[in-house]
């Protein structure tokens, strides 16, 4: 379905919405990053945005846990985005808490300089959780959700550093489980693995999304192609088209998203 | 590694599986009710052509998506593009059991039964045995086989003329209906086409065990 200011409400399954956005306009200073986006993310679904660079959809992903905050000159210029029917930019939403139920995992690696073991622990600890048996379940079943634990499980205490970096990317994927969150958000997480750990994490964003709701962010239209239900065409701060996988990449509505997925771009 | 859309293939090689073991019912079918003047089984086989033509079509599909979705190359793209040819040459097929028993319902339905059967048996034991062979060489991979049905070709091509050569002279003799003589040539050209799919078949199977 092409893009207008009309919700988009993905009636194609019976799963809930959990993140419904709404007339959403975003600006880096006076410069406007995101013009009037609408759409429903549905529960349990992998939903991919493509796009080429500089169009909006690293923005719009990192909306969803407010990370743009950190940057002085971002404003929202008006309409809203709930997530679970809360408008994340009410004045008395906790960021702290909603970054632990919107996890994210960035283009590049970035486990802390501790011990895999501790990777995992570390929000759980600053959480207050200090019981040593809950940790190592947690831990357990984290590097399990992360298909890690048979790699790792007889090195817990050595540094995560030591990892490849597919396996530091994965670990980063297990330690956003670990604070149990409802929504992950992935913004390129492969685009700096070679294609076997690409493989594996992609793999793992199929397991996930059993239990988890995934936005990811990708240029490698491929990537889009193979692990998500739903894909977002972003152009120049456009929501340009939004509809199922399948749809986008067979016989997507509007020109410009053929022009894109086909090449025939620029 | 295993990938979560692996199994597409295998369904892809699922239906391919199903759409040989319908065109090939379908043409025993037509030419059992021609050759024992059973309009059930000539019935049967008319009717089995929309379930064939249907996977075809899903064949197709299949394929585009995984093309389009899922990247594949070496192997699995030989196999995207033998499922798309051969799922052709069986829907081809079926449409040949289509034709014999349309023609059989016509002459059953003008004289009652079919007098003059020529050599469409001795011509169908070798075309259904190439197309059983062919299906066979795809699931087990055998490479033998598949080139053995090559030559086995020539002998159904062989006994066509035969039947063409036959049927015309009594064509020419006279005294009999030309109509269910020129059916029955059509008959017997429907059943080297037939022999010619599963060639075809055999061909694409070879390319995909080897690429060549």
């Amino acid at each position: 379905m092409t893009q207008t200011s009309t919700p988009i409400t993905n009636k194609d399954t019976d799963k809930p919405n959990i993140i419904e956005v709404r007339n959403f306009d975003f600006a880096y200073g006076d410069s406007q990053a995101l013009f009037d986006i609408n759409m429903d993310i549905k529960e349990k679904e992998v939903t991919a945005f493509i796009g080429p660079s500089g169009c909006g959809k690293s923005t719009f992903l990192r909306c969803f846990n407010r990370m743009n905050d950190l940057i002085d000159i971002a404003k929202i210029k008006g309409g809203e985005i709930k997530i679970s029917d809360v408008n994340i930019y009410d004045k008395d939403v906790d960021v702290i808490e909603l970054r632990k139920h919107v996890g994210m995992v960035f283009q590049k690696s970035n486990p802390f300089p501790k011990s895999i073991y501790d990777n995992i622990a570390y929000g759980l600890r600053i959480q207050g959780v200090k019981k040593k048996s809950v940790l190592d379940e947690v831990v357990e079943e984290c590097l399990r959700g992360a298909a890690l634990w048979d790699e790792v499980k007889d090195r817990l205490n050595q540094s995560a550093l030591g990892m490849s970096g597919g396996q530091q990317q994965r670990l980063c994927i297990a330690r956003a489980l670990a604070v149990k969150p409802k929504i992950l958000l992935m913004d390129e997480p492969c685009s700096a693995l070679d294609p076997i750990a690409t493989a594996k994490v992609e793999e793992l964003i199929h397991e996930l999304k059993k239990d988890y709701t995934i936005v990811i962010v990708t240029h490698n239209m491929q990537q889009a192609a193979r692990v998500s239900d739903k894909t977002a065409f972003f152009y120049i701060g456009k929501l340009i088209e939004f509809d199922k996988t399948d749809d986008i990449f067979m016989n997507p509505k509007d020109p410009q998203t053929e022009a894109y997925i086909s090449g025939r771009f620029g | 590694m295993n990938r979560h859309f692996h199994h597409e293939l295998q369904d892809l090689r699922s239906k391919l599986i199903l759409i040989a073991e319908k065109a090939n019912e379908a043409g025993r079918l037509a030419v059992e009710g021609f050759l024992t003047s059973d309009m059930e089984k000539t019935q049967r086989a008319i009717e089995l052509d929309d379930e064939i033509d249907a996977l075809e079509i899903a064949i197709d599909r299949a394929s585009v998506r995984y093309i389009t979705l899922r990247s594949p190359v070496s192997s699995d793209v030989r196999l995207i593009f033998v499922a798309i040819k051969a799922s052709h040459d069986l829907e081809r097929a079926g449409d040949e059991a289509h034709a014999i028993a349309k023609k059989t319902r016509n002459i059953l339905t003008r004289d009652g039964s079919i007098k003059m059967t020529v050599e469409i048996e001795a011509m169908s034991i070798l075309a259904f045995d190439m197309m059983k062979d062919a299906i066979n060489c795809f699931l087990e991979e055998d490479l033998n086989v598949a080139e053995s049905i090559m030559a086995r070709d020539k002998e159904v091509d062989r006994l066509n003329k035969e039947n063409f050569k036959n049927l015309s002279a009594a064509l020419r003799d006279g005294g009999i209906d030309p109509t269910t003589h020129i059916e029955t040539i059509f008959i017997s050209k429907s059943i080297e086409r037939i022999a010619d799919h599963a060639k075809n078949l055999a061909e694409e199977v070879i390319y995909l065990l080897t690429g060549e």
